[in-house]
């Protein structure tokens, strides 16, 4: 294989007491797409902002496209594209207009900048709105107009800060089609996400970070499996009968969560077979259940498989940690 | 999930990034393999950007436009009347290079909001993720603020001759004198990059600027004259930069009276101390504002 499009080695960064990266290292190999999963402050964004040149780590370093983002900066901003969390688009100009500055600012000829501007807005679906204020944009349109600009000089890696967060269901698919054509012509991807669907859908690799750290990596099939195929989870009518229910589920032999508050057991599944053994099982010792069901794997249960707590727990919102 | 996803491989096209793989529909990398464009260029680029906001936004100029006009109305016709400037051209001549200073100061405003919105936006992060040079952008603000604030300046010496203003000396003076605003202007652009890179919301850029500002250039020889000040006041005005700068305009444009025999020293040698003014504010404010634009960014 040749060398990694990206790689993190031990990036740190802290902002005074606060470490916000804590020794995160990964590599990717050039052509595929990394997700970065994890809860907000977790320390994506971070992380995200030392590969793009954007924040100098405390330690350790990164190398995109083969170049060191402390010693090259330059070169990396060359060689990268980035889509921030929020829109960074200027709304008072068109959507041709910020295709052109950003091309223009990027050292390309006119011409090219006028032929590449009118490909991307085609593939995004903006010819019609090419010559409208950004202002007047959907989020749809806005976050397709957004990935345009970074693409403006068709960089080899791209970096993706929750490109989907705030899109309806609809755009959210429409720009994982995006996505996977970008990565059908060659380019690195690395993509954060709170959502596990995501990182599901479209990497190849997926790191989990939690508190500035890397818990864990691997492919997304390795990281379900990790988490569990399914859950069954059941709430019960009454809190006395928690101990009892727990009871019946550590039957099956795995490790069973407790949520005493809201009534509720998780434990791993094997499938529908055991959800009907355990039905009847609940059936027969008579205690009275308020639901019982079999639950998908999502981001929550990888962290509790992983954190032993629920990704909601971490409410603080990164933008504003950072800021410390 | 897709099954050749399953597999965790890279695609077999995938090369490395330095290889000249055809990439987005036959194109090449762009930026990688393109000549990185000069300053000037880059400059020139977003100063467009910055000028395309007010062609898009034409009330972003009521600042350097009615504003100023409403206050000449204000000043000339309505208190005019009861301030003796005891100047031959009187109060309305008077007042004019009072606002020019005025409206040049509020550049400052101009430029701190410009720079917290492009902050506040994520725009500068993605300049910087840019490979441009570092002081294109604050190259570029200061350029479109001056052009801003000319543009004020144009306003106000038009509005100026239709209510009476007149200048009564020769080119070279009219000429240092327009010298020494724009110059004024330069100073007020840094002040305002970097109350800009301090503060966190165009609001409290307008509470900031609106709270400091808009009384500093009251307390001056802008509108009144000093003298009849009580003493700590007239002090504190005769010292005020803005006053140097005024009475350095009325003189060179011919709109001044005599200077008292008791005026504080700024005033009696107003060119000289309008310069040092100017570029001192420069000298300090100039690295304090890097300062605090690469607090902003580089350390988040």
């Amino acid at each position: 294989m040749s060398a990694p499009a990206l790689e993190a080695i031990g990036l740190v960064k802290r902002f005074g007491d606060f470490t916000a990266v804590d020794g995160v290292s990964f590599a990717a190999a050039a052509g595929s797409v990394l997700g970065m999963l994890g809860p907000n402050g977790a320390g994506k964004t971070t992380t995200v902002r030392m590969m793009t040149t954007l924040s100098r780590p405390t330690a350790g370093t990164a190398r995109v496209a083969g170049f060191d983002v402390t010693e090259d900066p330059d070169a990396v901003r060359r060689a990268m594209g980035l889509t921030a969390q929020a829109a960074t688009v200027d709304e008072l100009l068109t959507g041709r207009e910020n295709l052109r500055m950003i091309g223009e600012l990027y050292g390309l000829d006119r011409a090219t900048v006028r032929r590449s501007s009118d490909e991307l807005l085609a593939r995004f679906s903006l010819t019609e709105a090419a010559d409208r204020m950004v202002k007047t944009y959907s989020g749809g349109m806005r976050r397709r107009i957004d990935l345009a600009v970074s693409l403006i000089a068709t960089p080899p890696v791209l970096f993706l800060d929750e490109p989907t967060t705030g899109l309806d269901p609809r755009s959210r698919v429409e720009l994982w089609e995006v996505l996977r054509d970008l990565v059908r012509d060659g380019t690195t991807l690395l993509l954060t996400t709170q959502y596990l669907e995501e990182a599901d859908q479209l990497a190849d690799q997926i790191v989990v970070i939690d508190h500035g750290k890397v818990i864990a990596a691997g492919t997304p099939l390795e990281l379900k499996q990790q988490s569990g195929a399914a859950a069954l989870v059941v709430t019960v009518s009454h809190a006395d009968d928690l101990a009892r229910a727990r009871g019946i589920l550590e039957r099956g032999g795995g490790e069973v969560f407790v949520d005493e508050g809201a009534r509720q057991l998780t434990a791993p599944s094997e499938g529908l077979r055991a959800l009907t053994q355990v039905a009847e099982a609940f059936a027969a010792s008579g205690i009275e259940v308020d639901d019982l069901g079999l639950k998908r794997p999502t981001l929550d249960d990888v962290f509790l498989r992983l954190t032993g707590h629920r990704a909601e727990d971490e409410s603080a919102d990164e933008t504003t940690e950072v800021s410390v | 999930m897709t099954a050749d996803r399953a597999t965790g491989a890279a695609p077999p096209h995938a090369k490395a990034p330095h290889a000249n793989a055809p990439h987005l529909n036959g194109m090449y990398l762009n930026a990688m393999h393109g000549s990185r464009a000069s300053l000037a260029s880059q400059v020139r680029t977003l100063v467009r950007r910055n000028l395309t906001h007010i062609k898009r936004m034409p009330e972003m100029l009521m600042d350097v436009t009615i504003q100023p006009v409403m206050f000449v109305a204000l000043f000339a016709y309505v208190f005019g009347g009861s301030i003796q400037t005891g100047t031959a051209g009187g109060y309305r001549e008077w007042l004019l290079p009072g606002i020019m200073a005025q409206t040049m100061a509020f550049a400052s405003f101009i430029v701190a909001i410009g720079l917290t919105n492009d902050l506040d936006k994520g725009i500068i992060d993605r300049l910087r993720a840019l490979p441009i040079s570092r002081s294109a952008v604050v190259i570029a603000r200061s350029i479109s603020s001056l052009i801003h604030s000319s543009i004020g300046v144009i306003v106000m010496s038009l509005t100026g001759l239709l209510v009476g203003w007149r200048i009564h000396t020769d080119v070279p003076r009219a000429a240092l004198a327009y010298g020494l605003l724009l110059l004024w202007g330069f100073a007020m652009i840094w002040v305002g990059m970097f109350v800009g890179s301090a503060m966190r919301s165009v609001e409290a850029v307008q509470g900031v600027m609106f709270t400091t500002t808009f009384p500093i250039t009251f307390l001056a020889n802008t509108f009144a004259p000093t003298e009849a000040m009580p003493k700590v006041l007239r002090t504190l005005a005769e010292w005020n930069p803005i006053s140097a700068l005024v009475q350095a305009m009325r003189e060179l444009w011919g709109n001044a009276g005599p200077v008292a025999a008791d005026a504080a020293l700024p005033l009696r040698h107003p060119i000289l101390a309008s310069l040092l003014w100017s570029v001192g504010i420069s000298l300090v404010l100039a690295p304090l504002a890097v300062r605090a634009f690469r607090n902003r960014t580089e350390k988040a």
